[in-house]
């Protein structure tokens, strides 16, 4: 394993030397990142990166293939637009986790805040605590998974996808409803927390798309609907 | 009073009522404003007599090129014209067009730009330069696509309807658009306003620098504005570190938009321009953060009273669909039959049955469209607009198209006057200031 200590490293240099190591297969872990912006940005591979303490805003993103682990907490927007690969973080998580997440897994260890998984594209998001307001907002697809309780208009305005809660709904978001899950679907949400060491068997709410602001109900003269 | 005489109620009013009395709902076109605005066509240029030598209007060398991004990226932009092609997705416009508009723009040394919905495979190989946008929605991004940009641009409105996301009718999410945009087959796509990992101005350098890192500070990251409040908006881009901005006037076009954003939201090019300019200049910032103009641009000459205002390039949309051949009476097309106007007053980009190819996906429709002849259009257009901007510009006796300042124009109406701040004909006065 590569080590970088990022105390008196810039993030172009801390980025830069990270891209280097991996290209040439090692693992890195970066020390002491003092809670910088942007660290781990576009690692378009298979590859371990260990950050050992809490990072700022767009860290692990525009990520495809990298295993990343975040020992501390993440400012917002950790995991943006991740295609592929695998990102736990051991605490808390800003507003905006796994935004625009394309595919691949984001866990978080502890709460996350506001807007967890918005515009999510697929992939899952897996939360060992408590998330906030409008998680999953305009959520297209992929698995939102919160083991805690979660805030007000959760699953606003979502077009596919599902939100798993095992604790408290604060309430639905418009077009959001509320459905039971399958026994399929609880077996393969439960698996999923097996593989990051959760054990419990919760009993999860599932909430998805109500689908009833997917057109406009009127249609003028040469506009027409497909389905 | 006979009825119809109404100048509150015309004709055209009360038909939108009816329409909205059966509908229910706001109504929904393409295109751009319908509203009467001072632009262009109210400044002239003052070219020389015996004060100003002139250059040879057809033979003197006037240099063109514009390049964005010299101060932060290994490879900034150069654009042999200072006009490119805007944003324009694939979805709102058909495969053909986008190919087309890449292979024009590419044949005259010029850029295009994705749009939202992501990097059509085609457009990249058919466009030498291209612009990648990331908008709110981040429909088809992609981190292996953002690495293939030659520029990045950050879409924070835009001036056919600030304030509100994309819209793009069911009609034309079939299934090749809704996998890109990762969406459900034929639903009317609304799209998010916000962008979901940054919200304001503190964020946005975070956002900047996060692109600058996805791709080894190769490319220029550039900040696009609808443009509403402008001094406020490009001060903040500016500040936040962009390479140019792009300022979007309600001229601007769109493949469909609620019809009162269109008209009613946002402020005309001009004094859009001239706002940039002015917020650019107070922080220090003009001449080092480049300014682009979009929104309502048609000929060369405004490309150049747009660079004479401050602008260093232009962006053209409607203009380059008007090239490709949108409401042109081709002889396979029916417009009465099909849209229910005549060619020449077509606004139904959002019905995706675009009777010129251009603004659909209906195969049939698209086969209209050969992209080879409609690049060929575009790139004559271009060439065409450019040599204009080159012979107003040797007019006034200059041999850069960025040597054209305000001083080389004047006013044809007291609001020109006021909002370009330039004299009216005739007078000493700029109207609105002491």
């Amino acid at each position: 394993m590569a080590d970088i200590n990022a105390r008196d490293m810039t993030i172009r240099e801390i980025n830069s030397r990270v891209k280097e190591l991996v290209k040439e297969g090692q693992e890195v872990r970066i020390l002491d990142p003092q809670a910088r912006h942007n660290l781990v940005i576009g690692v378009l591979q298979d590859c371990k990166i260990t950050v050992d303490g809490s990072v700022g805003y767009l860290c692990a993103s525009l990520l495809d293939g990298p295993d990343v682990t975040i020992n501390g907490n993440a400012g917002w927007a950790l995991g943006e637009n991740m295609m592929s690969g695998r990102i736990t973080l051991t605490r808390n998580a800003g507003a905006s986790v796994g935004a625009t997440l394309r595919g691949g897994e984001l866990f978080v260890g502890g709460d996350a805040g506001a807007r967890a998984g918005i515009s999510m594209k697929g992939g899952d998001l897996i939360i060992r605590g408590n998330s906030g307001f409008l998680t999953g907002y305009m959520m297209q697809k992929g698995r939102i998974i919160i083991c805690g309780d979660v805030g007000d208009a959760v699953g606003d305005s979502m077009y596919e996808g599902e939100i798993y809660v095992a604790g408290e709904i604060g309430s639905l978001g418009s077009d959001a409803k509320e459905e039971t899950p399958s026994e399929d679907e609880l077996l393969r949400v439960w698996e999923t927390l097996e593989s990051f060491g959760i054990t419990e068997r919760f009993q999860f709410k599932k909430v998805v798309s109500a689908k009833k602001l997917y057109h406009f109900d009127a249609l003028e003269r040469f506009e027409k609907r497909v389905v | 009073m006979v009825m119809n005489s109404s100048q509150i109620y015309s004709p055209w009013v009360m038909e939108d009522i009816h329409a909205k009395a059966d509908l229910g709902r706001y109504r929904i076109r393409g295109f751009s404003s319908f509203q009467k605005v001072t632009h262009f066509d109210d400044l002239t240029f003052l070219s020389t007599g015996l004060t100003r030598i002139p250059l040879e209007g057809y033979k003197e060398k006037c240099s063109t090129q514009v390049v964005i991004g010299e101060g932060n990226a290994k490879n900034p932009l150069v654009l042999e014209t200072p006009i490119y092609i805007t944003g324009m997705s694939y979805g709102a416009l058909s495969r053909n067009a986008k190919i087309a508009l890449g292979k024009g723009a590419s044949e005259v040394g010029t850029a295009t730009c994705t749009g939202d919905g992501g990097m059509l495979m085609a457009e990249r190989e058919a466009s030498e330069k291209l612009i990648y946008q990331i908008l709110p929605s981040r429909y088809g991004v992609n981190p292996h696509h953002i690495m293939m940009a030659d520029c990045i641009e950050i879409c924070v409105g835009q001036g056919a309807k600030p304030g509100t996301g994309g819209m793009l009718m069911g009609v034309k999410v079939l299934d090749h658009i809704a996998e890109m945009r990762d969406l459900p087959t034929g639903i009317d796509q609304r799209s998010p306003t916000r962008h979901p990992d940054w919200l304001g101005p503190d964020d946005l350098p975070i956002k900047i620098e996060q692109l600058r890192e996805a791709t080894d500070w190769r490319v220029p990251v550039t900040v696009k504005l609808g443009a509403c409040r402008v001094k406020d908006d490009v001060k903040l881009a500016a500040k936040a570190g962009a390479d140019a901005i792009v300022i979007d006037s309600m001229l601007a076009g769109t493949g469909a938009s609620s019809e009162i954003l269109l008209d009613h939201s946002g402020i005309p090019t001009v004094p859009a321009i001239v706002l940039a300019r002015e917020a650019l200049r107070e922080i220090g910032m003009y001449g080092k953060v480049a300014l682009i103009a979009s929104g309502g641009i048609r000929s060369g000459v405004d490309v150049a009273k747009a660079l004479a205002l401050g602008a260093d390039a232009v962006a053209i949309g409607i203009a380059a669909l008007i090239a490709l051949n949108c409401n042109r009476d081709i002889p396979e097309a029916n417009f009465e039959e099909e849209v229910g106007v005549p060619a020449g007053m077509c606004h139904h980009c959002q019905t995706g049955k675009c009777p010129v190819g251009i603004a659909t996906q209906d195969t049939e429709l698209m086969k209209r469209l050969d992209p080879d002849e409609a690049g060929a259009r575009v790139a004559n257009f271009l060439n065409a607009m450019t040599m204009e901007l080159a012979l107003i510009t040797r007019s006034l006796g200059k041999s850069d198209v960025h040597s054209l300042e305000p001083e080389d124009m004047a006013a044809l109406t007291i609001e020109a006057s006021a909002m370009a701040r330039i004299p009216l004909v005739g007078t000493d006065k700029v109207f609105g200031f002491d």
